[in-house]
């Protein structure tokens, strides 16, 4: 042990900026004893996820740090304990515990407090602030009583209020602002508008210029009393008027503070006395408190190389924001209000999409000099970049927010024009020099890879899509060919290794490992692996079951707490009240969460591991198969009624969806595939969403591909019209078989029609026209594997070994896990929230 | 070093090689904790882990897929919920959080498996 003398620094507030401080000064040096103070009874958390509480991040996941961090680091944590004075002759800090501690240097990161107006009434029950995980449980637990709720300031951390009580069900959502606008701070009037209308529709109502003058109620909030002698009724009320910095401490011992609150620090984010340092949302520089983290992260690396000697210095920040606003984009960058005659104005609003857009252009038309989006802010990034880089504008600047119009769409094309200078994660301050360079010199090529190399992306996140743009866009320009690889194990393709593990007749993963990868492989590998073998081959799936992703390894699929669920096939839709009664006994027997499915057949959640084999060996009894819903293969056919019962039905739908379901059912493919058919062109079967759909008419029947409906949902598109059944069911062999040997993993077929060179007059030429002169081959491959489809739970079932594999202890098997918990709900078991 | 680690280990004996797929894992109880355990046959090697993921707290790593990573071919496991991967070596989390997952040493005699507990 080395006798040298360890300064030691003592930090007060363990919050965002408090905590980023000791990380930052730990990676620059270990020669300090670093001693932290903190008054909340947990250790630093992300604020500014802190609404994520509410959707069910707990505390822990909102932490800042693993919870080993600060012993690992050597660093001595105190929380649950406010220090109380500071003595600046001695050198000491007074702890509420009764600890006195000496510092050499003293870091005050105390933040800020929610500011309380002086209102009448603002101790009832009912009222509360929102900031920290306390303010939020408090909230939580009085929301389940609560019909009527009010937030009180309509700025940025208010409307994340009113967000969080809308999501909590609080029926009735109101916004008390005291302006004549929604967040005066970072949008103008006509931003607020659209703003407003678009908060209006998603259910909040909106109150501004309205002074409240009293909170009624007898011991709890009854309603708010306005000066225009209005009032509004609500059962409880969130103040969210703005931030005091904490400067209490700071006052106490003499050291400047501003007028308006806020401890006075120079550009090294000095205070008055020169070992005293403040940084975060209790800094006062330049007359102006910075209520965002990341100024507060750049000034915790300004007093962290001071104190490490090195230089750095603090030169204001730039205030720009983006967010999402319960689903609406908001954002402001540069100066967002600047205007004639300093500079002239662009501005876009579409009142019909709630989009408004304003960019403020120098008087020379050269430079952009701030803006404000609002509805729709997926250019702020670039926006931004072009501000703070001073990037000559192109000669038509209304490019910028309306798009290149006639042409393709410049916005990206710009990353790579930006300065090596330019900020591009300014939660961490890695600039696009230190990105690209990542990329040439590290090797690296991915946003995980970036994530650890300098933490970029690893903050708000919001620079992602931009770190990406450079990632590749690096690799294009050192000429490197980015091909789209499946992972570091094999170096080709979905497309390619297909070829290759049919040509060379591969049946087992490790064989194509050892043929045509290397390592050992991996979660990204194994399961596309693991869907073309079962394309080419079609064997029994579990047969290689160590290879299957989550949910086809089990042969359902895996749910919250751990349990699984359970879907036999209903072809069509189509059920006997037998088979009904079946699938509701089984439920019983089995303690099982019923519903029917949005493809039209019932689904079983909740099934223990154990269970499973023994469930559907019952189901299989009943004539039961498995009905894929864990693979990535044939889903559902959906049918409608047709002309069996249907007054409008030209042709029977139902007989044909069973007829296509039970020829393709079990068809292993890039990603899940699902069918439609209906019985007219009314279209009740939906059949237009799906990746293949077939509806009557006069003549025949039209069939429909590559439709999608999920999170991007688009229509299918006609391949041929008026053809009879046998014609469309060998259209449909080829269309899928060239689907499964051309796409990419994970792919569904609209996304690898929208990615055809030539799109869909070439499928076309391909699939009608035989222009690859493939199509008897494909033919012939769908044949096979339709001819050697089994019901893979039917093998399970009467195979022990298989059997055995799902046990939830390998050492006793008998016994379920203990783990599993459901609550109940209308009756029925649900899944334990995590 | 090697001997004093070697005498504050207990071996217990918890199932048999077969009862672990060729590169996959299972789950035993050891009183009332769970643990994973992974036959890694590719390359002849035996892990054990917590079966318990931190992310959202579930029990179910024994159910992951295992595989390597990187120039040093680090054995990993990735739980089958978020796909969140793990060393099998330091039970440190892979992809970027800071979880740590405990691991333990596993013993192969014959066809018994061992796990080695403090
Ligand atoms: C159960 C069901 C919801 C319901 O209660 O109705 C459901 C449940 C799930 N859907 Fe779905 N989807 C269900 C109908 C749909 C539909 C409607 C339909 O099929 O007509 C759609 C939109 C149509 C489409 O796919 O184009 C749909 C679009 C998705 C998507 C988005 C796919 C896309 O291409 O964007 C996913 C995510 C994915 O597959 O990657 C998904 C994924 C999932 C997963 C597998 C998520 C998961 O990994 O756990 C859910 C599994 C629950 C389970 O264990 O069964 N589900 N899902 C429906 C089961 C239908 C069935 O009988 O098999
Ligand atoms: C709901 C919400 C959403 C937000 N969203 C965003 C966003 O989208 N983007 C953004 O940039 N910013 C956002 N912010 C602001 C951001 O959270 C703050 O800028 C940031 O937390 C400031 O960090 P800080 O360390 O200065 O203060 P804090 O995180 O408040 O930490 C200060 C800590 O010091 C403690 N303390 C005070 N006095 C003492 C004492 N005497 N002794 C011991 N401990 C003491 C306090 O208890 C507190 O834990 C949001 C804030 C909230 C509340
Ligand atoms: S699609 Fe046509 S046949 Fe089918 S239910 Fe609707 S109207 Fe009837
Ligand atoms: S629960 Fe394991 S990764 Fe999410």
């Amino acid at each position: 042990m080395s006798q040298l003398y360890r300064p030691t620094v003592v930090v007060v507030g363990n919050g965002m900026v408090g905590y980023k401080f000791c990380e930052k000064l730990i990676a620059k040096a270990s020669s300090f004893n670093v001693v932290v103070f903190g008054e909340e009874p947990r250790r630093a958390y992300d604020r500014v996820h802190l609404s994520e509480y509410f959707n069910g991040k707990s505390a822990e996941d909102l932490s800042m740090s693993h919870k080993d961090w600060y012993l690992d680091n050597g660093v001595t944590l105190h929380l649950g304990d406010t220090i109380q004075d500071i003595n600046t002759s001695e050198k000491t800090v007074h702890a509420l515990s009764g600890i006195t501690q000496s510092y050499d240097y003293l870091v005050l990161a105390t933040g800020s407090s929610p500011f309380v107006p002086n209102i009448p009434g603002v101790e009832k029950n009912g009222v509360f602030v929102y900031r920290t995980i306390e303010d939020l449980e408090l909230i939580k637990a009085y929301a389940k009583k609560a019909r009527k709720g009010a937030v009180l300031g309509g700025g940025l951390l208010g409307l994340e209020a009113a967000k969080a009580l809308i999501d909590l069900g609080v029926e009735e959502t109101h916004v008390v602002e005291f302006a004549p606008r929604l967040m005066p701070r970072q949008i103008d009037s006509a931003g607020s508008r659209m703003l407003q209308s678009k908060l209006e529709l998603l259910g909040l109502q909106m109150h501004l210029q309205k002074t409240t003058s009293n909170i009624i109620g007898e011991d709890k909030v009854e309603a708010l009393q306005f000066a225009d002698e209005t009032s509004l009724e609500v059962d409880m009320l969130v103040i969210s008027a703005g931030i005091r910095p904490r400067d209490e401490l700071a006052k106490l011992a003499g050291l400047e503070t501003g007028t308006r609150g806020g401890i006075v620090v120079n550009e090294k984010m000095q205070t008055s006395d020169e070992s005293i340092f403040a940084i975060g949302e209790c800094a006062l520089y330049d007359g102006m408190i910075y209520g965002l983290v990341a100024p507060g992260y750049e000034m915790a690396e300004v007093v962290a190389t001071h104190i490490c000697e090195g230089e750095r210095s603090f030169r204001g920040y730039d205030m720009s924001t983006k967010l999402k606003l319960i689903g609406v984009d908001v954002a402001s960058f540069g100066d967002p209000f600047v205007a004639e005659p300093d500079s002239r104005a662009i501005v876009f609003e579409d009142k019909h999409k709630g989009v408004y857009k304003r960019v403020n252009i120098s008087n020379d038309g050269k430079y952009l000099l701030g803006g404000i989006l609002i509805g729709d802010a997926d250019a702020y990034n670039i926006l931004l970049q072009t501000v703070n880089n001073k990037i000559v504008l192109p000669p038509n600047p209304e490019d910028l927010i309306l798009g290149a119009r006639g042409g393709e769409a410049s916005t990206s094309a710009g990353v790579m024009a930006l300065p090596d200078e330019a900020l591009i994660c300014s939660c961490e301050a890695v600039t696009k020099g230190a990105i690209c360079s990542a990329v040439d010199e590290q090797g690296v090529t991915t946003i995980e890879g970036m994530k650890k190399c300098n933490k970029a992306g690893t903050g708000c996140g919001g620079c992602i899509p931009l770190v990406k743009d450079l990632i590749t866009d690096t690799l294009k320009a050192n000429g490197t060919y980015i091909k789209n690889t499946i992972c570091e194990h094999f170096d080709y393709s979905r497309q390619e290794l297909f070829d290759l593990l049919k040509i060379n007749n591969v049946k087992t993963y490790d064989e194509a490992l050892g043929l045509f990868g290397k390592g050992d492989g991996c979660e990204l590998c194994k399961p596309p692996v693991a869907s073309i073998l079962a394309s080419l081959w079609n064997d029994v799936i579990v047969k290689q079951q160590p290879i299957q992703d989550s949910n086809d390894k089990y042969l359902a699929n895996i749910q919250k707490g751990g349990t699984y669920s359970v879907v036999p096939r209903i072809p069509g839709g189509e059920i006997t009240p037998d088979k009904l009664i079946v699938i509701g006994q089984v439920a019983k027997k089995y303690g099982l969460y019923t519903k029917i499915t949005g493809g039209q057949r019932i689904d079983m959640f909740g099934a223990h591991l154990s269970d499973l084999p023994d469930i559907w060996e019952e189901l299989i009894d009943a004539g039961f198969e498995s009905g894929h819903a864990y693979g990535k293969s044939l889903r559902t056919v959906k049918s409608c009624v047709g002309s069996t019962w249907c007054r409008y039905g030209l042709h029977d739908s139902v007989s044909f969806a069973i007829e296509v379901e039970e020829r393709y059912k079990g068809l292993r493919s890039p990603h899940k595939l699902k069918g439609g058919v209906s019985g007219c062109v009314r279209e009740c079967a939906e059949a237009q969403a799906k990746d293949f759909g077939i509806i009557a008419t006069e003549k025949g029947w039209n069939l429909f591909v590559c439709g999608n409906g999920g999170s991007k949902p688009q229509h299918a598109q006609l391949l041929a019209s008026d053809i009879d059944k046998e014609t469309c069911i060998k259209f449909l062999d080829r269309f899928l078989m060239f689907y499964i040997r051309t796409a990419d993993a994970l792919t569904r077929t609209a996304t690898w029609l929208n990615k055809m060179e030539g799109g869909m007059s070439y499928l076309k030429n391909v699939i009608i026209n035989d222009s690859l002169g493939i199509n008897d081959q494909l033919e012939a491959e769908m044949q096979e594997l339709v001819g050697k489809y089994s019901c893979e739970w039917k093998e399970v079932v009467q195979n022990p070994d298989l059997r055995k594999r799902f046990a939830h202890f390998v050492n006793a098997p008998k016994e379920k896990d203990p783990t599993v918990q459901f609550n109940t709900m209308r009756e029925q078991i649900v899944a334990k929230e995590w | 070093m090697e001997l004093e680690i070697a005498t504050a280990v207990e071996w217990v004996l918890v199932c048999k090689t077969d009862d672990v797929p060729h590169d996959g894992g299972a789950c035993v109880k050891y009183n009332d904790e769970q643990i994973a355990v992974f036959n890694f046959a590719r390359r002849g090697e035996w892990y054990a882990t917590q079966n318990l993921c931190p992310h959202k707290q579930q029990m179910v790593l024994s159910r992951g897929m295992i595989g390597s990573t990187g120039e040093a071919c680090e054995p990993k496991v990735a739980c089958p919920f978020h796909k969140k991967t793990f060393s099998l070596l330091s039970g440190e989390c892979l992809s970027g959080d800071e979880y740590q997952i405990k691991t333990y040493p596993v013993k192969v005699v014959g066809d018994d498996v061992y796990i080695g507990l403090e």
